[in-house]
């Protein structure tokens, strides 16, 4: 077991390596980086100032050498400022010129500055994904009980009538992604024109303290659509269970119903739903990017599109690697956590 | 005008897809009993609720010109925002019978004219993907070892990538300036060429004379329409797409290939230890033909229903797009894109981003049922 999560822990950190690497050549093609300048400096600077500013600040280096710099295994690049002052990756407004280390990366725990936002990349994702993290942790609470209450009632009398409504119901939910039905519900609770003014069409205040009027759209919204998947394969694995021998067994011995799916099916009927309850948080991230920027709730996926919007190198690698921590991680947890429902799967 | 009225009206105005719905059932319930999976979809209800919603947007998408009432790019003055059944002033017995939107434009005709660009990128990207994942992901089921564990890295690694921030970085003009979606679908559009290649070289390898026909026919058409599709280089200008286009056609494809790639991996590992692949070998079958001609066939139910709810999925991230302004061009009515501008008034005038909205989730809607008819008669095999 011990081998087998070192061995995941080095295939994340390669996929990692290679994912930040695309992205940061996709966002240190040239015409990217005299866009940055002119979004920086002035949008009518000539060619040779945005070289020159290129340069002075650093993105004149070979690509490969700079993402050597970002990771921390060369040394970041130092000049002079138009007033003598030494400038570079690693120079901090209050360190002295002594102090300042010769490298600074991910590696020394250093994210670098974003060009939106003027602050350290590091404290803008801990906040950001902090907000989302609340955000996440209520749609996973609305989402999975419903879902398996759902799946479960659908799968204990598989092609009933019950079965089909709900069923049709996981389908429907599956087939309105995040922009539908936000919109919908904004337009039918938030709107004037339906006169059902219940909820508010904005997050933004949802930052500072979380009430019902201002989150419930956009944690409905995201838990509506992940909700569908997972009650059908909670369907799936209830009505595989139901007719396995035990639980006909359990039947034959004159157990009522209701205790046969409480007692005998519901907790074998639930490890398959742990697994894409779990393979669900990449997902939810996309619906995060969508659900953030329709309430602007400036959280994590709300940064991220700032990001890309700008070109901001340093947070989008940042963001880049939340997310795939985010992906590989529930993987892993899901490996692991199978393997301790299901006693028939051993890791080899 | 009443909301009865309304609908009346519009459903009045889609009359050419009814008939054409109308012949199509007909049609197939006529001849159900040897059209095979698709005939015994008419005896699953499901399956016809899905094929109906589906086959209803394809005939809009066709016959888009016939139903619009007035062009989706007008924009008629003291229409702003219109509720829905507004008289066009001028003109008699013309409505905006959805509404107008923010420049005045009819929602319904950009309605039904939206359809069109979903309906032409998400069913070929999609079997663009296919074709992709065949071509690649067969071979590396089957032989396995280290051409598999490098592709199945690869796919893993395009999979961990959050959607919206692939498409963030590959689809902007800057991307666009350095050539790289150009490269990248000469590199992709060559698959679907491959594949039928190795599918006639499989099956035609001991009749020379039909398979070198076979072969000039396929590479012509093929190379005809590469040189259009990926280099807008056709000679006889059939073949084109606009460089926006090709850029969101080919990041599509990019994104729905590694799943599709894992299926098939998955499928084909399953597959290669029956009975008839082993009888296959003993015969001294070539790999490629027990690839294409022994384990693509058995593995079809599965993959019709992939296919099925993949172009509902690839829907979907078409309108991910639009919603974040990266759609096909902005004047352009694409569902995704009209959210996007209806979404910023929504608390006082919903009316020109439900449409679309509702638009959307019904095609994907018919999809997802439709596959799930699919896999109901196909599990019945």
């Amino acid at each position: 077991m011990g081998r087998f999560i070192l061995k995941r822990l080095g295939v994340m950190a390669l996929t990692a390596l290679c994912l930040t690497f695309a992205v940061f050549v996709l966002t240190n093609l040239h015409a990217s980086l005299e866009k940055l300048a002119k979004n920086q400096v002035n949008t009518r600077m000539t060619d040779e100032q945005v070289e020159l500013w290129l340069s002075n600040n650093g993105y004149g280096e070979p690509l490969l050498w700079r993402y050597g710099e970002w990771l921390g295994v060369v040394p970041g690049w130092t000049g002079t400022a138009e007033n003598g002052k030494p400038t570079g990756r690693c120079v901090q407004p209050n360190v002295p010129p002594e102090e300042t280390p010769r490298f600074c990366g991910v590696l020394q725990g250093y994210f670098g500055f974003s060009t939106v936002f003027h602050q350290p990349v590091g404290g803008i994702i801990a906040e950001r994904v902090a907000l989302t993290g609340w955000l996440m942790l209520w749609v996973m609470v609305v989402m999975v009980p419903m879902a398996l209450v759902v799946g479960v009632l659908a799968g204990m009398r598989e092609g009933s009538r019950l079965d089909r409504g709900l069923s049709i119901f996981s389908i429907t939910s599956t087939a309105t992604p995040e922009y539908v039905s936000g919109v919908v519900l904004i337009a039918v609770f938030a709107s004037t024109s339906f006169g059902l003014q219940w909820f508010k069409a904005s997050a933004a205040s949802a930052m500072d303290r979380m009430t019902l009027e201002n989150f419930t759209l956009p944690v409905l919204t995201m838990a509506l659509y992940g909700m569908g998947y997972i009650a059908r394969m909670t369907r799936a694995s209830m009505a595989e269970v139901m007719t396995a021998q035990y639980v006909r067994t359990a039947h034959l011995k004159g157990l009522s119903f209701g205790a046969v799916v409480l007692k005998h099916a519901l907790r074998n009927a639930l490890i398959a739903p742990f697994t894409v309850i779990m393979l669900q948080f990449p997902w939810l991230l996309t619906g995060v990017v969508i659900v953030e920027a329709l309430f602007s709730y400036k959280g994590f996926g709300w940064t991220l599109v700032r990001a890309a919007d700008n070109n901001d190198i340093e947070l989008l690698l940042s963001c880049s690697i939340v997310a795939v921590v985010v992906v590989l991680l529930t993987q892993l947890i899901s490996d692991i956590g199978y393997v301790f429902l299901n006693p028939r799967v051993r890791v080899s | 005008m009443g909301a009865l009225e309304i609908a009346g009206r519009i459903l009045l105005q889609f009359w050419p897809v009814w008939l054409g719905l109308a012949a199509i059932f007909a049609l197939s319930f006529r001849f159900k009993t040897c059209l095979g999976l698709y005939g015994r979809l008419m005896d699953s209800g499901i399956g016809k609720v899905g094929l109906f919603i589906v086959l209803f947007w394809l005939l809009t998408a066709i016959l888009a010109d016939l139903v619009i009432t007035i062009s989706p790019l007008d924009q008629i003055a003291g229409m702003k925002n219109a509720a829905p059944g507004t008289v066009v002033p001028g003109v008699e017995g013309q409505y905006y019978l959805l509404g107008g939107d923010n420049l005045a434009r009819d929602v319904f005709s950009r309605m039904v004219m939206g359809s069109r660009t979903v309906l032409a990128i998400a069913p070929a990207a999609t079997l663009f993907a296919f074709m992709i994942a065949f071509t690649l992901g067969l071979p590396a089921g089957y032989f396995g070892g280290r051409f598999d564990t490098v592709l199945s890295f690869i796919a893993n690694l395009v999979l961990a990538f959050p959607v919206i921030l692939l498409f963030y970085l590959l689809v902007t003009p800057e991307i666009r300036a350095s050539g790289i979606p150009v490269m990248a679908a000469a590199v992709l559009f060559l698959f679907p060429i491959i594949f039928a290649a190795l599918l006639l070289w499989s099956r035609f390898k001991t009749q020379p004379a039909k398979l070198a026909l076979y072969l000039a026919i396929t590479l012509v058409l093929g190379v005809w329409a590469y040189s259009g599709l990926a280099f807008n280089a056709d000679p006889l200008g059939v073949f084109s797409m606009d460089p926006n286009l090709l850029n969101i056609f080919v990041s599509v494809v990019f994104v729905n290939a590694p799943a599709v790639f894992r299926i098939i991996r998955g499928l084909t590992i399953d597959i290669r230890t029956r009975d008839y692949v082993a009888a296959a070998q003993t015969r001294g079958e070539t790999p490629w033909y027990i690839m294409l001609w022994e384990i693509l066939p058995n593995a079809r139910g599965p993959l019709i229903v992939d296919f099925s709810l993949r172009i509902g999925y690839t829907t979907i991230l078409l309108g991910t797009l639009g919603f974040f302004g990266l759609g096909v061009s902005p004047e352009s009515p694409d569902w995704g894109m009209t959210i996007n501008e209806g979404r910023k008034q929504l608390s006082i005038h919903p009316h020109p981003a439900l449409p679309p909205a509702l638009a959307l989730m019904s095609l994907v809607l018919g999809l997802n049922l439709l596959a799930d008819g699919l896999r109901e008669q196909a599990l019945k095999d």
